[in-house]
């Protein structure tokens, strides 16, 4: 049987404020355990929360980017269940009436863009962080993460494969840093992807029964989670077998999910809404704040540098996988003033592989684009040949000063000066008179071979197109 | 309210409770639940539920990191604590 | 003072006499006086009811679950009222978690009526009601959640305010329902209460349901005469239900505001009726997610000899918190559970609204409400709480205020059989400084107030 398969991602993006949702303790990642958590994060009795403006700043921030409502009166609710990380016995989230729903979000696969729904954005305060090292017996709380903000960002069952919903991850990884809204990384938790997956016999109407996979903590993994979990389901119900709706948590190390049952149990989260928070009520006013600092976008950058510069929608899209790294590219650009895609493929080549081999951000990295420009500009007028320019490259990367000091230094100055160049060509036509006769009488193909002796006996130095037209000419001589 | 019900809302909000006091419980309850049932003699089609006495909206808080009390004062009267954690019981994964 | 309050022990009106910080503050109000600060309540002995935090000294909101809990923090209006001068000298006793009107839900005991020691003081604020009608202080703290200071005040003979809902900041005042808690002053007058409030009041914006508006003067608004001020009688306060004897006094109190020149216009509150079902409803559901944060983890008591955490839970919340407690989560978190939420929890909360609209539409015709506190005197100790029903019909008058977030206060207007005799004035949002001034301008002319119980 051909099998479809349903895809639909709840992401839990850390929100980048300085303090807590509902309280003034700090959000620092990696400190001791319990010192950045007040007397609020822990639940003392007596102790209110109270929401940050930031985070909500920073979620209606979100909702404009991707095209959805940002409604005026949105509610907290409580979620009631126990867990040792959980301070006040419920997480304040919103429920019934979220602050932000109804947008979308463009991906681009193989087979070209496609629009992934999304449904709801929601505040909520993340929970402590559980150690079970701590000893026999004993698990450890510690409430430094207790009250992180997170905005959880719930998508349509719009995804077809695990790779389009590692597409989706990807462009909304990618939303949420230009937003700087949240630092993006992983390992530290700061975006969490929970996948909602199901299959069901192509050309179906309605949804299979979903899983829900937890724990998946890089891009790689939700590919090879989704995947292992669409094989485990085909396999189940081709086997006379039925899904169950069940949390299961991917094992990277086995490259496996598994069954949480033991936490199956019916939760009945009891949801009301907080009594000690009122309504969040957004005023035109704030929403037009918001907007006002609404950075260029990803999906908009991209459209302008194909267009503006003139780019393959390739290396557009690889130029604004960051807002860093598309600022980087725009500043060489404007400084070199040379064509923007000699400066994409410097970029996109000389420049990321240096940066992927020392495993650096390109904040870190050690050509600015003032310098490369001033490398770009020497290509460009022909000082340096593409070739040497590599080398040039290297030695700047490698501390060696600015372009035009390397190539002094070097002596990497291309020769452009046609007198020498026809010294040379004289030089090497007298030491190969029977080539040239070759030539002459139509061997085209010699021509190579004395472009190859004039580059040769010019240390490569000799400018290539100069070197074409002069042999050309006295070739024929 | 019956027993399992009893049994289903007490360990919802984890309460441990008795034989004795299941059973007092199941009858006091249930009076209880008479006298809120009540509230059905009333229509309320259309009324918009008020679950605020002040119908102001949200104040917010600047996004300003404040220092808290220390983690030694925060931990002083925790039950079970080592190297800065509270502890608990093993939690089953 | 600490020592007629140590002598008094009989009551119970106390958990814990801050002796060192009682003579601490009150050293450094006489400095001040002596360098000339002559603030109002400077040096003024107050009791705080033990749900206020306060700092370094032990806070336990009478419950097995926080006997020994000393909070890092003191509470706002703890905070607010030192700076106003008071002194702290004692945490006064009251029902576990505010849960009760009788003060008999205590895990420190109940506390005894000075008037009667057989009879209950009323609660949640028992403790601080007997305090002040026995004189052991001038003035204490009390929260009201459903007539927590009025029906105890009534009770004990004293002058309580409930204030509107957000005037006083709930931070530090350990939550029972949220959305119905306030926090008010007791006092032996109306004049008092004025003193106390105007120090307790004010924006808070450590408390997001704190009200960020002026705090008008309420002693100068104490004055004003009361010529052609409209008393509304409440039909439905007036009727069956409500001892005769109460309502004798209360229509000899109404007569007394004639004099003063005010006129008695009929209003009703044709909802009222319901705000006890409803009141069930929305208290014990909003107190049984805020009292799941006694888990015996981060504070507080925790059970021993539990096999996993689990047990641990619900042995620490089967034992730390008392029987009254235990129904109310009970009833809560039955009233949220998946298949009830909307039947009865959106239920209540609709009718928690005509509730409201009740008094919107009363207040078109009058200034004030007035009324009985509570339907009887104090009843005597042991005789209600075996039968919750019957103790929770006892704040039929004071629930509706709670629900719509009123201002309310009771002060002394009679005795029958010689227990004191509450009546309730209920005031517009924010008008608690009419409401003030309204029961100022009764203790003028009225002595009910400045009766002491025998041997006090």
């Amino acid at each position: 049987m051909d099998w479809e398969t349903v895809i639909g991602l709840e992401v839990h993006a850390q929100l980048k404020t300085r303090s807590k949702i509902f309280s003034g303790a700090p959000t620092a990642y990696g400190a001791p355990p319990n010192t950045q958590a007040n007397v609020v994060d822990a639940a003392l009795p007596g102790t209110l929360p109270v929401l940050n403006r930031e985070a909500v700043r920073m979620a209606a921030r979100f909702g404009l980017a991707v095209g959805a409502t940002v409604h005026k009166r949105s509610v907290f609710a409580r979620k009631n269940y126990f867990y040792p990380d959980l301070p006040k016995g419920y997480q304040i989230s919103q429920y019934e009436h979220p602050i932000v729903e109804h947008g979308r979000l463009t991906i681009v696969t193989d087979q070209g863009e496609k629009v992934i729904g999304i449904t709801r954005a929601h505040l909520e305060e993340d929970a402590g962080k559980s150690l079970h090292e701590e000893g026999e017996g004993v698990t450890g709380i510690d409430l430094n993460r207790a009250g992180t903000p997170l905005l959880e960002i719930v998508s349509e069952p719009d995804m077809r494969s695990a790779a389009e919903a590692v597409a989706y991850l990807k462009v909304l990884h990618t939303l949420v840093r230009y937003l700087d809204i949240c630092d993006g990384n992983m390992q530290e938790g700061s975006f969490r992807c929970d996948a909602n997956v199901s299959v069901r016999p192509r050309g179906a109407t309605r949804l299979g029964t979903r899983a829900e996979l937890k724990n998946i903590n890089s891009f790689r993994f939700v590919e090879r989670a989704i995947e292992y979990e669409v094989r485990r389901q085909i396999a189940l119900i081709s086997g006379g077998g039925t899904v169950r709706q069940e949390t299961r948590l991917y094992d990277s190390v086995r490259d496996e999910t598994r069954s949480m049952r033991g936490k199956e149990e019916a939760n009945d989260y009891r949801y009301f809404p907080d009594p000690d928070l009122p309504a969040l009520v957004i005023s035109a006013a704030f929403l037009d704040e918001v907007r006002a600092e609404m950075p260029e976008l990803p999906e908009a950058k991209r459209r302008r540098f194909g267009e503006e510069y003139g780019l393959s929608t390739y290396d557009a899209g690889v130029l604004t996988a960051s807002r860093e790294l598309a600022r980087y590219y725009e500043d060489t650009v404007q400084a070199a003033g040379v064509d923007p895609k000699l400066a994409a493929n410097w970029v996109t080549g000389e420049l990321a592989a240096r940066l992927n081999e020392a495993g650096l951000e390109i904040n870190a990295a050690r050509v600015s684009p003032v310098a490369l420009a001033g490398l770009l500009r020497r290509i460009a007028d022909g000082t340096v040949s593409g070739k040497a320019a590599k080398d040039v490259f290297e030695a700047m990367w490698a501390g060696a000063g600015d372009a035009d000091t390397v190539i002094a230094a070097k002596g990497l100055r291309q020769v452009s000066d046609d007198g020498a160049i026809e010294e040379i060509v004289r030089q090497v036509m007298a030491a190969n008179p029977k080539q040239r006769s070759q030539y002459q009488a139509g061997e085209e193909k010699v021509f190579t071979f004395f472009v190859g002796q004039v580059m040769k006996a010019s240390r490569g130095k000799a400018n290539p197109a100069k070197v074409n037209d002069i042999l050309k000419r006295l070739l024929r001589d | 309210m019956n027993a399992e019900e009893i049994e289903k809302v007490a360990h919802l909000a984890r309460l441990g409770l008795s034989e004795q006091e299941r059973k007092a419980y199941a009858a006091e309850l249930s009076r209880i639940l008479g006298l809120v049932s009540q509230m059905n003699a009333v229509a309320t089609e259309g009324v918009e539920p008020m679950t605020h006495p002040d119908e102001a909206a949200l104040r917010l808080r600047a996004d300003v990191a404040i220092p808290g009390v220390s983690r030694e004062r925060l931990l002083a009267g925790a039950p079970q604590t080592e190297r800065g954690l509270y502890l608990v019981p093993k939690v089953l994964e | 003072m600490v020592g007629r309050i140590k002598a008094n022990g009989a009551l119970n009106a106390f958990i814990t006499v801050a002796e060192d910080l009682a003579l601490e503050q009150a050293k450094a109000a006489d400095e001040a006086r002596a360098a000339g600060a002559a603030r109002p309540l400077l040096g003024v002995p107050i009791a705080h009811k033990d749900i206020f935090c306060t700092a370094g000294v032990r806070t336990t909101c009478a419950s097995r679950m926080l006997a020994d809990f000393v909070p890092p923090y003191d509470a706002t209006v703890v905070e607010k009222m030192r700076a106003a001068g008071c002194v702290t000298v004692a945490k006064t006793n009251m029902d576990e978690f505010a849960m009760g009107s009788s003060n008999e839900t205590s895990y420190f005991g109940a506390v005894r009526n000075p008037w009667n020691q057989d009879r209950v003081p009323g609660g949640s604020s028992g403790g601080s009601a007997a305090a002040v009608a026995a004189r052991l202080v001038p003035g204490a703290t009390g929260t009201d959640t459903g007539g927590s200071i009025r029906q105890p005040a009534a009770l004990c003979g004293v002058t309580g305010l409930k204030p509107s809902y957000g005037r006083v900041s709930r931070f530090g005042l350990i939550a029972f329902a949220s959305s119905l808690d306030q926090a008010g002053p007791m006092a032996q007058t109306a004049e008092d209460c004025a003193h106390l409030l105007a120090a307790m009041a004010g924006f808070d914006d450590r408390d997001a349901t704190s009200l960020d508006v002026a705090v008008p003067d309420f002693v100068a608004g104490l004055r004003g005469d009361l010529k052609g001020l409209r008393i509304g009688i409440v039909k439905e306060h007036f009727a069956e239900g409500v001892e005769p004897r109460v309502l004798a006094v209360l229509r000899d109190a109404l007569r007394e505001y004639e004099g003063l020149g005010a006129r008695l216009v009929d209003v009703s509150l044709p909802n009222s009726g319901h705000a006890v079902p409803c009141y069930y409803v929305l208290a014990p559901a909003e107190a049984s997610s805020n009292l799941a944060r006694y888990d015996g983890v981060r504070y507080g008591y925790r059970a021993e000899g539990y096999r996993d955490l689990e047990d641990m839970y619900k042995k620490t919340r089967g034992e730390g918190f008392g029987p009254e407690v235990k129904r109310r989560i009970m009833i809560g978190t039955y009233a949220l559970s998946a298949g009830y939420y909307d039947a009865y929890y959106v239920k209540a909360l609709k009718l928690r609204r005509l509730i409201a609209d009740d008094f919107t539409r009363a207040f078109e015709h009058c200034d004030v409400l007035a009324g009985p506190t509570s339907p009887s005197p104090a009843f005597a100790l042991g005789v209600k709480n075996t039968n919750p029903v019957s103790m929770y019909l006892n704040d039929i008058f004071t629930i509706p205020i709670n629900l719509a977030g009123l201002p309310a206060l009771s002060l002394p207007a009679g005795f029958v059989d010689g227990l004191p005799i509450g009546m309730q004035l209920i005031g517009r949002y924010l008008d608690e400084g009419r409401l003030l001034n309204v029961a100022h301008k009764f203790q003028e002319v009225t002595d009910w107030h400045a009766r002491v119980p025998a041997g006090f």
